[in-house]
C-alpha cells in the first residue's frame, strides 16, 4: 500500500469535504477537520509500525513521471529521519484542531476556510518532508507559503497582516536563491547524462568547488531563514506573536522543521565538500543563535515572543548537532526536531490558553495563577521544564547527545552550548516564577481551568515529552540507523575517542 | 520587358490569417449598413465566429512545414503555428471582454465634450468598429510571426499596429487621457518603425538579401561589411524592443496601459508580446544566430535593467492599470532571457511562457474591468482594499494571476520561470538568471501587497463595488484561471506538444 501517497491525500479529501459544507456549519467543519486529523495520525502510526527499522535505503517508496520534458517526478520516500518528522506532524496536527477550538472564531474569514488551510497545509507538510525529487521539495516549500501566509494574516491578532507579509517577503526571498540553485542542479544534469531532479543522482553530479559553494549558499540560505538561524530570524517572533497558538505551533513545530531537515537532506547530501569549507561558520552561527536567543528570551516582555525566541535557541542546538557531524549529534539534531515540536507546543497551547483567558499575552499581567488554575499552571510548568531539558523529559535526552556529539569534534562551541542550558534556565524559570507563583495579581482571580477538552488535548503531549525522557529508544531506534547512514553517505566518521592517558 | 509571373500562393497555409482578414473586411461592412440594434450582437457573433475559424484552420495545419506558403515571404512551420494558435486564443477571451462595449466611447470621432458626442449619448448611439480593427490586428499579429523576409515582416508591423493605436483612444470615460495614451502611442510607434525600416535598409546593404535566409547566409559566409549588420541589428532590435516593451524603450507603454480602455489593455499587453517576441525569436534564432557575439551581451543588459527596472518602479505605483503595465515590463525582461538562451530548450520555454503569461494577463485585466463605481472604473488601488471580502471570487482570481505573475509554484507562472530561466543558464548566461531571480523576489513585494490590500485591508467608505459580470467576461476570468492553474499542476501535455513541433524551418 502507498502509505505516503495516501496520508497526503486523506487531508486534501478532508479540506474538499469541508469546502462542500455550508457556510453556517462551523461546528460540523471542527469536527470535520478533527476526524480528518485523526484518521491520517492514525494512518501515520501504522506505516510507522510497517517501517523496517534497521533499513537504511528509502522505504514507503514511490516515483511517477510529473513533467516528463524536465525529467521531474512525483517521487517520495522516507527515510528514519523523514519518518519521525512526518509522525510529529501527523500527530500534532489533531492536537492544534482540538486544542485551537475556537481560534477561527476572530478571524477575517469564516472557520471552513480556516480548517480547509489548516489541511492543505498539513498535507504539503507532509510532502516537503517526504518528498525524493528536488523539485517536487521545493513545489511543497514554496507551496507552502501561501496557507500559512492566509493562517497568520487572516486569523492571527495584533499586527498579524505585516507579520504575515513579513513572513511571506522572507521565505520567498529564500526560496528564489534556492531556485537558482535548483535549476543550475538541473542544468548539471543536463550536462552530465540527462535532466533529473532525483536527490540519488544530482548528489553524484560533478561539480568546481566554486559552484558548489554557490549552490550550497543558496539551499542553506532559504534553510536558515526557515530554521530561522541568527541572523535571519527576524520574522519567526513577530509571525509567532500574531499568529493563533495553533497555528504558531505549526510554524515553529513543523515549518520551521523543515529548514533543519532540509539542511540534512539536501545540503549535506548534494554538497559535501561545500558543507566541508562552511561548517566552521555555521557553527559559529548556531552557538551565537543558542546563546543570543537565550538572552532575548530573558528580555522577552510578551508570552508568545519568549516562546518565539527560545526556538530561536534551541534550533541553534539543532544545527550545531548536524553540523557537527558526528552520528551521535545527528541523533540527536533529529531527536531535538521531534522533542521540540511536542514542547513547542505544550508551551504555545497553554499559553494560548492563559492569553485568551486573561485577555493580554504581556507576562506582567499573570501571577499566582497556580492558585486559580493548578491544571494550567501545572501544564505550563511541564511544558517549561521540557523546553529547558530537565532530565527525565524528551528534551534532555536529545540536548545531552547533541552537546556530546558536538563536544567530541568542537569542544569550544560545546561548551559555550552548555552555557545555552544555564540560560534555558533563566529564561523559563523566570515566566514560571512571575506568571504562575506568588500571590494571584488582580485580574486574574476568575479564571477558569482547563476545560475537558483542552485536558484531552494537552494530555498526549505531555505523555510524549515524559514517556520519550523516560525510554527514548523507539524514536532513536528509527532515527539512528538513518543518521549514521547519512554521514557514512557524504564520508564522514565519528572522531576515534581519545581515553585521556592521564 | 521581363514577363510577369503570377504568385503561387498556398492558401490552406496562409488560411488563418485570410480567414480574419476577410472577417475584418465583413466587420466593416456591418457597421457600415447593419442597422444599430442588431449591430453589436452581429459584430461579437461575427468577430468570435472568425476567430474560432482561424484557430481551427491552425489546428489543421500544425504539422505542415512549408517555406513556400507565399513565395517565401512567410514561413508555416511549428512555432510560427503554436504563437498564432497563442494570439487567436488570446484574441477571443479578450474579444469577450471587448464585447462589452460599455466600455468604449459613444462616437469615437466626435470631440471630448462637444454637442456631438452629447447628442450620441443622448441617442444611445454606439459605434462598434473596435471589432473590426481588432481583426485587422490580430491579422497582423499572425502574419508578424511567420514573416520571414523583412518587408513582410514590416508590412505585418504596421497592420498589427495602426489599429493598436486607434484603439487605445476608444475609451468612453477620461476620454482626454484614452486620447493622450493613442497619440502618444501612435507618434513613439511611428519612431520605432522608422528605427525599424533604417535596420531594414542597413540589412539589405550589409547581405544583398531582404529574406531571413539570405541575412543568414550573409552571417555564415562572414563576407560582408560588419559595422552595416552591426547597425542593422541594433536598429532593428530597437523597432522590436519597442513593440515589446523593453527598457528604454518602454516609455510609452504605463500610459498607454492607463489610457486605453481596459479591454484593449487586455488585448495588446498579452497578444502584442506574444507576436512581437514571435518575431524577435524568429528572427534572432535563425537570421542572428551566428553572429551571437555582436547582440547577445546588449541584449543580455537589456534584459537586466527591464526586469529590474520594471519591478522596482511597480512598487511604487497606486494604479492597477499602471502597476499591471509595469509588472509588463518586467515580464518583458524575463522572456528576453529565452531569446538569449538561443537553444531549443529556450525556445519551447519561451513559447510556453508567452501563453501563460498572456492568458492570465488578459484574466487580470479582465477583473480589473468588474471593480467600478458610478463613474466608471476604479483603478486606484487603494479604493481596491477589502475587495476580498466584498466579492471573494473575483478577489481570488486576481490573486491567482498575481501568484502567477510572481511565479509561484502550482500556477502556470512557475513553470514559465524556471523553464526559462533554466534554458538562459543552459546557453551560458548566468548573470540574467541571478538577475532574472532577484528582480522575482522584488516582483514578489508588490504583488503580495496588491493581494494584503484586497484580503486583509478594511473596505473603504466610498462604494467600490464590483459589478456583476457578464456570462462573457465570466468565461474569460475563469478559462483564464483555469489555465492558469491547469498548466501549474499539470504542465506535461503543453510542455511535451511545444516541445515535438516547435523547431524553426530555416
Amino acid at each position: 500500500m502507498n502509505y505516503l501517497t495516501l496520508i497526503m491525500a486523506i487531508p486534501l479529501v478532508g479540506a474538499a469535504l469541508i469546502a462542500t459544507l455550508p457556510q453556517a456549519k462551523s461546528l460540523l467543519a471542527k469536527q470535520f477537520a478533527l476526524g480528518t486529523t485523526l484518521v491520517a495520525a492514525v494512518a501515520t502510526i501504522l506505516m510507522t509500525v510497517k517501517f523496517e527499522r534497521g533499513n537504511t535505503d528509502l522505504q514507503f517508496v514511490e516515483s511517477y513521471d510529473w513533467i516528463k520534458a524536465f525529467g521531474i517526478k512525483y517521487a517520495v520516500g522516507v527515510d528514519g529521519i523523514a519518518l519521525v518528522l512526518i509522525l510529529m506532524t501527523a500527530l500534532l496536527t489533531p492536537i492544534v484542531v482540538l486544542a485551537g477550538w475556537n481560534e477561527s472564531d476572530n478571524g477575517r474569514w469564516s472557520t471552513k476556510s480556516f480548517y480547509i488551510l489548516i489541511l492543505v497545509l498539513q498535507t504539503m507538510s507532509f510532502g516537503v518532508f517526504a518528498a525524493t525529487d528536488v523539485f517536487l521539495f521545493y513545489v511543497f516549500f514554496e507551496a507552502m507559503l501561501v496557507p500559512v501566509y492566509f493562517l497568520i494574516g487572516g486569523y492571527g491578532s495584533g499586527e498579524r497582516t505585516a507579520a504575515a507579509v513579513k513572513f511571506l517577503l522572507y521565505s520567498l526571498f529564500g526560496g528564489l536563491l534556492m531556485l537558482a540553485s535548483i535549476i543550475a542542479l538541473y542544468v548539471l544534469s543536463g550536462e552530465q547524462g540527462g535532466h533529473t531532479f532525483n536527490i540519488a543522482a544530482l548528489s553524484k553530479l560533478e561539480m568546481s568547488s566554486t559552484t558548489q559553494n554557490f549552490l550550497f549558499l543558496g539551499f542553506f540560505i532559504a534553510f536558515a531563514i526557515k530554521a530561522p538561524l541568527f541572523p535571519f530570524h527576524t520574522w519567526l517572533p513577530d509571525a509567532a506573536k500574531s499568529a493563533t497558538p495553533g497555528t504558531s505551533v505549526l510554524l515553529l513545530g513543523v515549518l520551521d522543521k523543515v529548514g533543519t531537515f532540509g539542511m540534512i537532506r539536501y545540503c549535506l547530501a548534494l554538497f559535501p565538500e561545500a558543507t566541508k569549507t562552511f561548517t566552521p561558520l555555521i557553527i559559529t552561527l548556531s552557538v551565537i543563535s543558542i546563546v543570543y536567543g537565550a538572552f532575548l528570551a530573558i528580555g522577552a516582555k510578551d508570552i508568545k515572543r519568549l516562546i518565539a525566541y527560545t526556538s530561536i535557541s534551541h534550533f541553534g542546538f539543532i544545527t550545531l548537532g548536524i553540523f557537527a557531524m558526528t552520528t551521535q549529534g545527528h541523533s540527536g539534531a533529529t531527536l531535538y526536531m521531534f522533542n521540540h515540536g511536542f514542547s513547542t507546543a505544550a508551551l504555545f497551547l497553554v499559553a494560548g490558553w492563559m492569553i485568551s483567558r486573561r485577555g493580554s499575552s504581556t507576562i506582567a499581567d499573570f501571577g499566582g495563577l497556580q492558585r486559580v488554575t493548578p491544571v494550567m499552571a501545572w501544564s505550563f510548568f511541564i511544558a517549561g521544564m521540557s523546553s529547558l531539558a530537565l532530565p527525565g523529559l524528551s528534551s534532555f535526552v536529545s540536548e545531552f547527545l547533541v552537546l556530546v556529539g558536538t563536544f567530541t569534534r568542537y569542544p569550544v562551541a560545546a561548551v559555550i552550548a552548555t552555557f545555552g542550558i544555564v540560560l534555558a534556565a533563566l529564561y523559563i524559570l523566570i515566566p514560571v516564577q512571575r506568571a504562575l507563583h506568588g500571590p494571584t495579581t488582580p485580574g486574574n482571580e476568575n479564571l477558569a481551568d482547563l476545560n475537558l477538552r483542552e485536558k484531552i488535548a494537552i494530555a498526549p503531549v505531555i505523555a510524549v515529552i515524559v514517556f520519550l525522557g523516560f525510554y527514548p529508544a523507539p524514536a532513536l531506534n528509527i532515527i539512528n540507523p538513518a543518521a549514521a547512514h547519512v554521514l557514512s553517505q557524504i564520508g564522514f566518521s565519528d572522531p576515534a575517542p581519545t581515553h585521556g592517558g592521564k | 520587358m521581363s514577363e510577369f509571373i503570377s504568385p503561387t500562393l498556398s492558401y490552406s497555409l496562409l488560411s488563418p490569417i485570410l480567414v480574419v482578414l476577410a472577417g475584418a473586411i465583413i466587420g466593416v461592412l456591418i457597421e457600415a449598413f447593419a442597422s444599430k440594434s442588431v449591430r453589436p450582437i452581429a459584430q461579437v457573433s461575427v468577430t468570435i465566429g472568425t476567430l474560432v475559424l482561424s484557430l481551427v484552420q491552425v489546428w489543421r495545419i500544425r504539422n505542415s512545414g512549408s517555406t513556400t506558403a507565399a513565395m517565401g515571404s512567410v514561413i508555416i512551420d511549428g512555432p510560427g503555428v503554436l504563437l498564432q494558435g497563442s494570439i487567436l486564443v488570446i484574441a477571443i477571451i479578450s474579444v469577450f471582454l471587448i464585447a462589452d462595449t460599455e466600455n468604449f466611447a459613444a462616437a469615437a470621432a466626435a470631440i471630448p465634450g462637444s454637442p456631438e458626442e452629447r447628442e450620441s449619448i443622448a441617442r444611445g448611439q454606439q459605434v462598434t468598429e473596435v471589432f473590426p480593427l481588432t481583426l485587422f490586428a490580430v491579422a497582423g499579429m499572425l502574419l508578424f510571426p511567420i514573416a520571414s523576409d523583412l518587408i513582410t515582416l514590416f508590412v505585418a508591423l504596421e497592420v498589427l499596429s495602426l489599429p493598436l493605436y486607434l484603439m487605445a483612444g476608444l475609451s468612453r470615460r477620461r476620454r482626454l487621457l484614452s486620447q493622450e495614451s493613442a497619440l502618444k502611442y501612435f507618434l513613439l510607434g511611428a519612431f520605432s518603425s522608422a528605427f525599424f525600416l533604417f535596420g531594414a535598409a542597413y540589412l539589405y546593404g550589409y547581405s544583398g538579401s531582404v529574406t531571413f535566409a539570405g541575412i543568414r547566409a550573409a552571417v555564415v559566409g562572414g563576407t560582408g561589411n560588419d559595422v552595416f549588420l552591426l547597425i542593422g541589428i541594433a536598429f532593428l532590435s530597437i523597432g522590436l524592443l519597442f513593440k515589446v516593451g523593453a527598457v528604454p524603450f518602454h516609455a510609452w507603454s504605463p500610459d498607454v496601459y492607463q489610457g486605453a480602455p481596459t479591454p484593449v489593455t487586455a488585448f495588446m499587453a498579452a497578444a502584442t508580446k506574444v507576436a512581437a517576441f514571435g518575431a524577435m525569436l524568429r528572427i534572432y534564432y535563425t537570421s542572428f544566430a551566428n553572429a551571437e557575439w555582436s547582440w547577445s551581451p546588449l541584449l543580455t543588459g537589456i534584459a537586466i535593467i527591464t526586469m529590474v527596472f520594471g519591478s522596482l518602479v511597480a512598487i511604487a505605483q497606486r494604479d492597477v492599470k499602471r502597476m499591471l503595465a509595469y509588472s509588463s515590463i518586467a515580464h518583458a525582461g524575463f522572456l528576453l532571457t529565452g531569446v538569449i538562451a538561443l537553444n531549443k530548450a529556450g525556445l519551447d520555454a519561451s513559447i510556453y511562457y508567452l501563453f501563460a503569461y498572456g492568458v492570465a494577463t488578459v484574466g487580470a485585466f479582465a477583473v480589473v474591468t468588474l471593480v467600478r463605481d458610478s463613474a466608471g472604473e476604479v483603478t486606484d488601488l487603494n479604493r481596491w482594499a477589502g475587495l476580498g471580502k466584498r466579492s471573494p471570487w473575483v478577489a481570488t482570481s486576481f490573486a491567482t494571476f498575481l501568484l502567477a505573475f510572481a511565479g509561484i509554484p502550482l500556477t502556470s507562472g512557475f513553470i514559465g520561470k524556471f523553464s526559462i530561466f533554466s534554458a538562459a543558464y543552459e546557453g551560458g548566461s548566468k548573470s540574467v538568471v541571478i538577475a532574472g531571480v532577484l528582480s522575482s523576489a522584488i516582483a514578489a513585494f508588490f504583488y503580495i501587497r496588491v493581494i494584503v490590500l484586497m484580503f486583509f485591508s478594511d473596505p473603504l467608505e466610498d462604494a467600490t463595488s464590483v459589478v456583476i459580470p457578464s456570462v462573457l467576461t465570466r468565461i474569460t476570468v475563469l478559462f483564464a484561471v483555469v489555465v492558469t492553474i491547469f498548466l501549474g499542476v499539470f504542465p506535461s501535455p503543453l510542455l511535451d506538444f511545444i516541445s515535438n513541433i516547435a523547431i524553426f524551418i530555416r
